[in-house]
């Protein structure tokens, strides 16, 4: 053991002092180390906080996090796929939930006329009390006002909408949509409010009436579309998704956002791949580089490794040493390229204004402003590749500096 | 220290088309705390053998012996051990690790050896006093002369008390004065400390001071004379 620590000791002396013989050559590979890193790291934080920002708009629109409903309701979102406003029981245990966010909503297919023209919508009603937790819509009306009660007679419908009716706030429109025994119900709102969404195209569809004024309208008093629950983290609602499979009533289906678009799970399981591809990509780039440098700075000492062999040192230990020489170097590349990722993301903690290119972002469904977003996991993920792949690729020219023949090594110039 | 024993030593280097005969068929003993000179004009076979001895270098055939030990058969490992516990090398230049410093040259090979840290700077410390580099110990190689150099290599090779200390033309890039200095420590450290030395030279001036000289000549040795 004790001999390990020595051992250990002189490999570190000389490998420390080996990566400062050519200062020129160890600054210029420690910044393409740190440079690389940054990118990694920064890119990631970029990419996370844009798909994280697309999911996030996504389950918005969904909404939720959590849905329960009519097991039918998904294949045929009408009302007569309606359930119950939750009684008593269940209502307890949704209060006993830990983010206690959740709300109900009717959602069916409907038509709306103008006095110029018709268009069929979703019309979704909804508790205005209850929104803006779950959907955040009050705070993105550009005119108009929200809902004041659950019985409030007007509707909010979206700007692109109400370009496409020719109307405008304070018009009347009429909705027409069936009750449970296919009767044509219909209403005249006056239309209270005009939203702008961060996916235009939603603003197309989407029209947002008083809930119990819907279910009067469609003769469903006491009964509801949907319940939408709403967790702390989109990515952490197992327990709660749990939870709720347990003990919600046998006859609801409870299914969670990645279940209910399987696009946005998709995209939201791609982003993991994706980060690795990229830390990846990037590492082949600096490993070229790095395994030059090693290659350089040990052709620079064969007669020394040489000497060291003719002294009497194992050529495990010069494997080591040049392992070690290797490592050092990532180790401060990896130190200079977090500091420099951290020093560049943190500022831009307020959003990074790319509303340049708001028109591709929103076809992607993201937003104008970009927040990076980093994540302990991406942060290990890039010091992990950086450090281990950079090892294993160090393993061969340190493996052939091992192997020299001593004769050879003292005798070459 | 036990005899070294070398028995029908063959080997052959290629260079290009052309096969070179390195060592022929040699035959030598070396008892413990002998002083020999190898000498011979160049390719005569003298670094040959020395790097044979010292298990730098394989031969095709033929046997070394060091006591029981059978040095032409160990493998890399066990030959770097060997070399660790019972060799000390000074070669003709670059004898020192650049990046360490005369006391930390001095320490390397005890340091490897597993030596604790007081231990080796003390000794290190007494070496370098007895090798007349006192003062100096802090310096790195390139802040030393040729000669200091060569010094700071013999302190190395001795510091841990080998069995055999092999150096191949030591004076070759030295001055009158720092060779005599250098052969004048060598004879002092054979003669006070029972150390063997096995020198390749073709230096006159080396081979006054060995008590056995062996000449050299197309691989083969020519002569042995005691002196």
């Amino acid at each position: 053991m004790a001999a390990h620590k020595l051992h250990f000791s002189v490999l570190l002396t000389l490998s420390w002092r080996n990566l400062w013989r050519n200062h020129r050559r160890t600054g210029i590979m420690l910044g393409a180390i740190a440079v690389g890193v940054w990118a990694m790291i920064f890119m990631t934080a970029l990419m996370r906080g844009m798909v994280d920002d697309m999911l996030s708009q996504g389950i918005r629109n969904l909404p939720g996090h959590i849905q329960i409903q009519h097991p039918d309701f998904l294949d045929d979102p009408s009302v007569a796929n309606s359930i119950a406003v939750p009684g008593a029981e269940f209502e307890a245990l949704l209060q006993r939930l830990e983010s206690k966010r959740w709300t109900t909503r009717i959602r069916v297919p409907a038509v709306i006329a103008s006095e110029r023209e018709t268009r069929g919508i979703n019309l979704i009603g909804i508790e205005p009390a209850a929104e803006d937790d779950v959907s955040g819509l009050p705070a993105l009306l550009s005119e108009g006002r929200f809902f004041e009660s659950p019985l409030d007679g007007g509707v909010i419908i979206g700007a692109k909408l109400a370009e496409r009716l020719e109307t405008r706030l304070g018009k009347r429109v009429v909705v027409m949509s069936q009750d449970p025994d296919n009767n044509i119900r219909e209403r005249g709102f006056r239309i209270v409010g005009i939203y702008r969404a961060r996916l235009p195209g939603l603003e197309e569809f989407n029209v947002y009436a008083a809930r119990d004024t819907l279910q009067r309208l469609l003769r469903i008093e006491g009964r509801v579309s949907q319940i939408i629950v709403v967790g702390e983290d989109y990515r952490e609602i197992e327990p709660l998704y749990r939870q709720l499979r347990q003990q919600a009533p046998p006859d609801l289906q409870v299914r969670a956002w990645y279940e209910i678009d399987t696009y946005l799970a998709a995209m939201f399981n791609m982003m993991d791949g994706f980060v690795l591809v990229w830390v990846i990509i990037i590492f082949l780039a600096l490993s070229f580089g790095l395994v030059n440098t090693l290659v350089m700075a040990i052709f620079e000492r064969v007669r020394e490794i040489g000497l060291i062999q003719a002294l009497g040192m194992r050529p495990a230990l010069i494997l080591y040493q040049i392992l070690m020489e290797s490592t050092l170097l990532l180790l401060i590349g990896l130190g200079l390229g977090n500091g420099l990722a951290l020093a560049t993301i943190i500022p831009l903690q307020d959003g990074l204004d790319i509303s340049v290119v708001a028109e591709g972002m929103a076809m992607m469904g993201a937003s104008s402003m970009l927040y990076p977003k980093l994540t302990a996991s991406d942060l290990l993920l890039a010091n992990s590749v950086v450090i281990l792949l950079g090892v294993l690729t160090s393993i061969l020219p340190a493996w052939r500096a091992a192997k020299l023949d001593p004769v050879r090594a003292l005798n070459s110039t | 220290m036990s005899a070294i024993h070398c028995h029908q030593l063959c080997k052959t280097f290629r260079q290009g088309d052309e096969i070179i005969t390195g060592l022929d068929h040699v035959d030598i003993t070396i008892e413990g705390g002998e002083f020999v000179c190898l000498s011979g004009p160049s390719g005569s076979g003298k670094t040959t053998l020395l790097n044979a001895i010292g298990g730098l270098d394989t031969p095709d055939s033929g046997e070394i012996r060091m006591g029981d030990l059978r040095i032409d058969q160990l493998e890399r490992g066990a030959l770097a051990d060997m070399r660790l516990h019972h060799i000390g090398f000074v070669f003709q230049a670059y004898n020192l690790i650049p990046v360490l410093s005369a006391r930390e040259n001095v320490e390397f090979v005890m340091q490897v050896q597993g030596v604790a840290a007081a231990e080796r700077a003390r000794k290190a410390r007494a070496i370098l006093a007895e090798v007349g580099l006192e003062g100096l110990e802090d310096r790195r190689p390139a802040q030393l002369s040729g000669g200091q150099q060569q010094r700071v290599a013999v302190a190395r090779a001795i510091v841990s008390q080998p069995d055999l200390v092999l150096a191949d033309e030591p004076t070759a890039n030295l001055d009158s004065v720092a060779a005599a200095h250098l052969m004048g420590l060598f004879a002092s450290l054979n003669e006070n400390h029972g150390i063997t030395f096995v020198i390749a030279t073709h230096d006159k001036r080396v081979m006054a001071y060995a008590r056995r000289l062996v000449k050299m000549q197309d691989g083969k040795i020519i002569s042995d004379e005691a002196q």
